[in-house]
């Protein structure tokens, strides 16, 4: 999975100074963050709806191999065929040979993270197929040839000013106003055209049910329906989380996914098919599924629930670091808080980017408190700083040791083990700040420990310590 | 290929070796304390069947079951609908004098995509209606047809009895499973086609029907 380099901090900076970017994410998020809240008081169940959704996922990942196998029985007894793919070349090579076996040279495409994942759209251009992506958004953003800013709007950081240039040059859309509703219908025509015409369908699986091998694809615009339905040969790439047991459990996830996500009572549309044994739609049904690290991320016991994740994006609305820098700060597709917890888990940690992206929070919560899988983001967050930090002490190297802040904190982590010593550092660190404190605050850190005090300012060792005061008041 | 299952596998039982070799996937526990069952009185159900529809900017009417044909009649001409494909189990009395109904599957020939794309509209049953949500359920059988037959006409008209209204997604869901079981497809509609990818203002029909509209009959 391809992910930055460069560390959220540095993205973020960037982000920051675009204040179009923030006035149009400020304006998104605070808008469906409403809507959700409207939406989801509603239903009296819903907190019983998240204990079940959680349980249900936590009880698949806990037997993961055993649903898998499952599916993929069912999956083939409706007449699919089922591929197993261990990266994403694996992906990309199943799906490309798929294709070609068709003489297909363009195939169309319903909004799917896990295909973005991959890069399916370059791996096919590479073998000479032209991917068009379908959902309005999506091809919004390839046409411009950007990088999804929002797992449910993927285009959000783009004005209809910006969109109407981009159609008028691409599309060839001459007469055009910015008017949502005429950008919408210049989509329409162009992209009916390839949905007639299409040989091959791709599409990503919000859901996969193990027992009757129905996937189920959630969507709004129809550009769902039509590529699942219309073209002779369907492929599905999904994610191997994507898996629940039993038919029935949808009626769990039917409830949270689009109240969690749209902030509607229910998406327009969602279509449920079982290989090709209803006798319409495409004659040929291929699945995909696909590790791409998901593995390495269930092997770590507190981490695994970040895989419970059903894309909903209720998390990045709520954020207040979202909020302000967007989704392109994260580095790669999973943005937001999910996606500082699933990110780093998928690649493995140890390079610069995925290693920062624990630390893209303030903690705060809200993330937590609005998941429909009940994901305890705040709780992986810390146990991955954790694992970032070990690290970096495991891997031995100079610089882990003479590392000023590690130095700093196994001082502090003596001292505070013992009273002597403790009281000691409080009359040194008095003595000792004079030069930086002024008014109880110190605004500026010297040094290596500069970065402390970058963004806040550090409350200064106040003059007399409560030890202190008690002694010689009560003592 | 069947290397990259073992693979797969494989790691996953690497990764799940906290989990005791004992347990079965029923051993974690999952409480459904979640409404299952509708207690509200049919008609309230009915009712906000046709409030959620409608908020999803779709037309809905309450007809009675001698009043449909009248019904449909006027829908299509407010419409201007000429050209009316129809699902294979729509009965004829169902569809006005001078409407052409293009009946799919007729004497062994299902439509084309092209035709169906040049129709004025469709005329469906459906499946079963959720109140909770607003949602339409279509499953193919005889009075829905395949699934493009509702998709890509752009005026999709569709009829729905009250007692085929249920209260609760998990009511639908039930209801549901003996056709899964079967293999068929199922799709939810809940209003007309729609986007919000533009600066979040919500625009009706990108690709399926742009224009919904649901008569409620009694029997």
């Amino acid at each position: 999975m391809k992910v930055s380099e460069r560390p959220f901090q540095a993205l973020a900076r960037e982000a920051l100074a675009d204040s179009q970017l923030r006035r149009n994410l400020g304006h998104a998020t605070a808008t469906i963050r409403k809507k959700r809240a409207a939406a989801v008081s509603e239903l009296p169940d819903w907190e019983e709806l998240r204990e079940a959704g959680a349980a249900i996922k936590e009880r698949t990942l806990r037997h993961l191999d055993e649903y898998l196998v499952r599916l993929e029985e069912s999956v083939t007894k409706a007449g699919g065929e089922v591929h197993w793919a261990r990266d994403a070349r694996e992906a990309n090579r199943i799906v490309a040979g798929i294709a070609k076996g068709h003489g297909a040279r363009e195939v169309v495409k319903v909004k799917s993270i896990a295909t973005d994942e991959i890069r399916l759209n370059d791996h096919l251009e590479k073998e000479g197929i032209e991917a068009v992506e379908t959902d309005l958004a999506e091809l919004i953003i390839q046409l411009a040839g950007e990088e999804s800013s929002h797992i449910l709007v993927p285009a959000i950081h783009k004005n209809r000013a910006e969109i109407r240039e981009l159609f008028r040059e691409k599309l060839g859309a001459k007469d055009l106003s910015d008017d949502p509703r005429d950008l919408t219908e210049t989509a329409r025509r162009y992209l009916r055209e390839r949905f007639l015409a299409a040989k091959v369908g791709i599409s990503g699986a919000n859901f996969a049910v193990a027992e009757t091998g129905t996937i189920c694809v959630v969507e709004s615009e129809g550009n769902g329906r039509m590529c699942t339905t219309l073209p002779e040969v369907l492929v599905t790439v999904m994610g191997i989380e994507k898996v629940v047991p039993t038919w029935r459990d949808l009626e769990v996830f039917m409830q949270l996914l689009p109240r969690s996500s749209t902030a509607e009572r229910m998406n327009p549309y969602t279509s449920f098919w079982s290989g090709t044994s209803s006798g319409e739609g495409p004659r040929e049904f291929h699945l995909v599924l696909l590790d791409n690290g998901r593995t390495q991320a269930l092997s770590d016991p507190k981490g695994r629930q970040a895989l419970r994740c059903i894309r909903c994006s209720a998390c990045l609305n709520v954020c207040p670091v979202y909020e302000r820098v967007g989704g392109h700060s994260y580095g790669s597709v999973y943005p937001g808080p999910i996606g500082a917890i699933l990110t780093p888990q998928l690649t493995g940690l140890g390079r610069k980017g995925p290693d920062s992206l624990p630390y893209a929070s303030s903690l705060c919560g809200a993330c937590y408190e609005v998941c429909p899988v009940k994901i305890n983001i705040p709780e992986v967050l810390i146990h991955l700083r954790g694992r970032v930090v070990r690290n970096r002490q495991d891997s031995g190297s100079p610089a882990a040791k003479l590392d000023p802040e590690g130095a700093a904190m196994r001082t502090l982590a003596r001292t505070f083990a013992d009273r002597r010593l403790y009281e000691a550092a409080q009359k040194l660190a008095r003595a000792g700040q004079w030069p930086l404190a002024r008014g109880g605050r110190i605004r500026r850190l010297p040094g290596p420990l500069s970065g402390w005090t970058a963004v806040r300012d550090l409350e200064a060792v106040p003059r007399k310590t409560f030890r202190e005061w008690w002694r010689r008041e009560r003592g | 290929m069947s290397q990259a299952r073992e693979e797969i596998l494989r790691r996953i039982r690497l990764a799940t070796r906290d989990v005791p070799q004992e347990e079965s996937p029923e051993d974690v526990s999952v409480e459904r304390s979640y409404r299952v069952e509708s207690v509200s009185p049919h008609e309230e159900v009915v009712g906000r069947f046709v409030e959620n529809v409608s908020e999803y900017r779709a037309s809905v009417r309450r007809v009675g079951e001698e009043e449909l044909p009248e019904a449909i009649r006027e829908a299509l001409a407010r419409r201007g609908a000429r050209r009316l494909v129809v699902a294979p189990g729509v009965p004829d009395g169902w569809i006005p004098e001078g409407v052409e109904a293009l009946r799919d599957g007729e004497g062994g020939r299902p439509l084309t995509s092209e035709e169906l794309d040049a129709s004025d509209g469709v005329l469906s049953g459906c499946a079963l209606g959720i109140a909770q949500s607003g949602t339409v359920v279509l499953d193919g059988g005889r009075m829905q047809g395949r699934r493009a037959l509702t998709l890509l006409p752009d005026y999709h008209l569709c009829v729905i009895y009250e007692d085929q209204i249920v209260e609760l997604v998990p009511e639908a869901v039930r209801r549901l499973e003996g056709g899964v079981r079967e293999g068929r497809s199922i799709v939810f509609v809940s209003g007309p086609s729609a986007t919000s990818d533009i600066e979040l203002d919500r625009v009706e029909g990108v690709h399926g029907p742009r224009t919904l509209e649901v008569l409620v009959c009694r029997r």
